[in-house]
């Protein structure tokens, strides 16, 4: 599978997000069972500590259960908490940046609204 | 696993590489341990496996003096040398001759590591091979032995590129809690997503030894402030993509460590990486 990691942003939460991805087009559904935290380490080769940093985030905001002996498993809700998250990092990261591109370059929020209703 | 205590050395009586280096390695982890040109990391591998004996100071391995080179403890290290020596031997019989010294060899995962390698058995004399296929045979021969503790200096050198990376798949799949693995590198690409602990070495001492978590608690890397304008900056690389900075992180924020320029903060402001780590 390989990953092609960027890097502004920590691997463990690159591959929170890779997962994040998984869920929401549904390559991985609630009630599945995630792969392992080796099989994904050498998948991505990484580090598995480092996968199991991002499953123990993916725990603790409830998008995994962690069946002891068993594995991980994605929650009934992951998709709604999934969309939670992203629309909280997406108000409080993307959007000040586009405001202060808009502000920068002098666009006029009607363009925006234009744009947005086409 | 690995306790270093005040280990004092020198190849000459005037001139010693190391004053008084003390360090611990745990199981569980994947070590990259760092340090310039000549800065003395093979020669402190080799303190390590019994090798060199320090002139004072105590190198512990397994619970036991490295210097008494115990059977029991050598059949639980495993020292990838940089400067690779192969008899002339076909690997058949290499395996034959040198497994008998690791009683957890295991020579089904001794012939999958090979095949993904794309080596065969088959192929002629080890001393024949070209210099990569010597690397990758050894390190095949390096992770079947199952010791707990293995050691590799720039196990990356010389391998073609699909090779760097069934080589970072195979140490992912090696890695685990029992396990306690180093890596001396200058090639910190190939190896930065392996690593989680990393050991910088420098003018005789430790800068550095911490896992890659602490690392990216206590310092961020940031370009041109993107991600806060606060904390002190300990180090700042100007490129053509802006200024690469590294800086104390009082925010909390996470961001990618970098290990080339967490070690070039490492050279040129040594103090303040040291007492940050304290």
């Amino acid at each position: 599978m390989g990953m092609d990691f960027n890097n502004t942003q920590a691997i463990y939460l690159q591959i929170v997000d890779w997962t994040f991805e998984q869920i929401l087009i549904g390559n991985l559904k609630p009630g599945d069972k995630a792969k392992s935290v080796r099989e994904l380490a050498v998948a991505f080769e990484v580090n598995p500590n480092t996968v199991m940093r991002s499953y123990e985030h993916l725990q603790s905001n409830e998008i995994f259960l962690n069946k002891r002996g068993i594995g991980f498993f994605v929650t009934d809700d992951a998709v709604e908490k999934i969309k939670t998250l992203r629309k909280k990092k997406f108000m409080e990261e993307d959007v000040p940046s586009f405001l202060k591109n808009m502000k920068l370059l002098g666009i006029d929020i009607n363009e925006i609204i234009n744009l947005y209703n086409k | 696993m690995i306790q270093l205590q005040n280990i004092r050395f020198g190849y000459t009586k005037n001139r010693n590489i190391f004053d008084d280096v003390s360090l611990t390695m745990e199981a569980g982890h994947i070590y990259g341990l760092l340090g310039k040109n000549g800065a003395g990391k093979t020669t402190l591998l080799k303190i390590m496996s019994g090798l060199r004996f320090p002139t004072s100071g105590t190198a512990t391995i397994l619970n036991q003096n490295a210097v008494l080179r115990k059977a029991e403890i050598l059949q639980d290290i495993y020292f990838l040398q940089e400067e690779m020596y192969v008899p002339h031997m076909k690997i058949e019989s290499f395996v034959k001759a040198y497994s008998p010294f690791y009683p957890r060899f295991n020579h089904e995962q001794f012939n999958e590591y090979l095949r993904e390698f794309e080596l065969d058995k088959e192929f002629g004399y080890l001393d024949k091979l070209s210099h990569g296929q010597k690397k990758k045979t050894l390190i095949a021969f390096a992770l079947a032995t199952n010791t707990q503790i293995l050691i590799m200096d720039e196990p990356t050198n010389g391998l073609d590129i699909p090779s760097k990376s069934t080589f970072r798949r195979l140490m992912a799949s090696a890695a685990d809690e029992t396990r306690l693995v180093i890596i001396s590198t200058h090639q910190v690409r190939d190896l930065h997503s392996l690593i989680d602990m990393v050991a910088i070495l420098d003018n005789g001492r430790m800068v550095l030894n911490a896992s890659t978590y602490e690392i990216t608690e206590k310092l961020l890397f940031d370009v041109d402030n993107t991600k806060t304008t606060e904390g002190t900056v300990l180090y700042t690389e100007e490129s053509p993509r802006g200024a690469y900075q590294v800086k104390e992180n009082v925010h909390h924020i996470d961001s990618n460590l970098d290990l080339e320029l967490l070690f070039n903060a490492a050279m040129n402001n040594k103090n303040a990486i040291i007492n940050l780590f304290k």
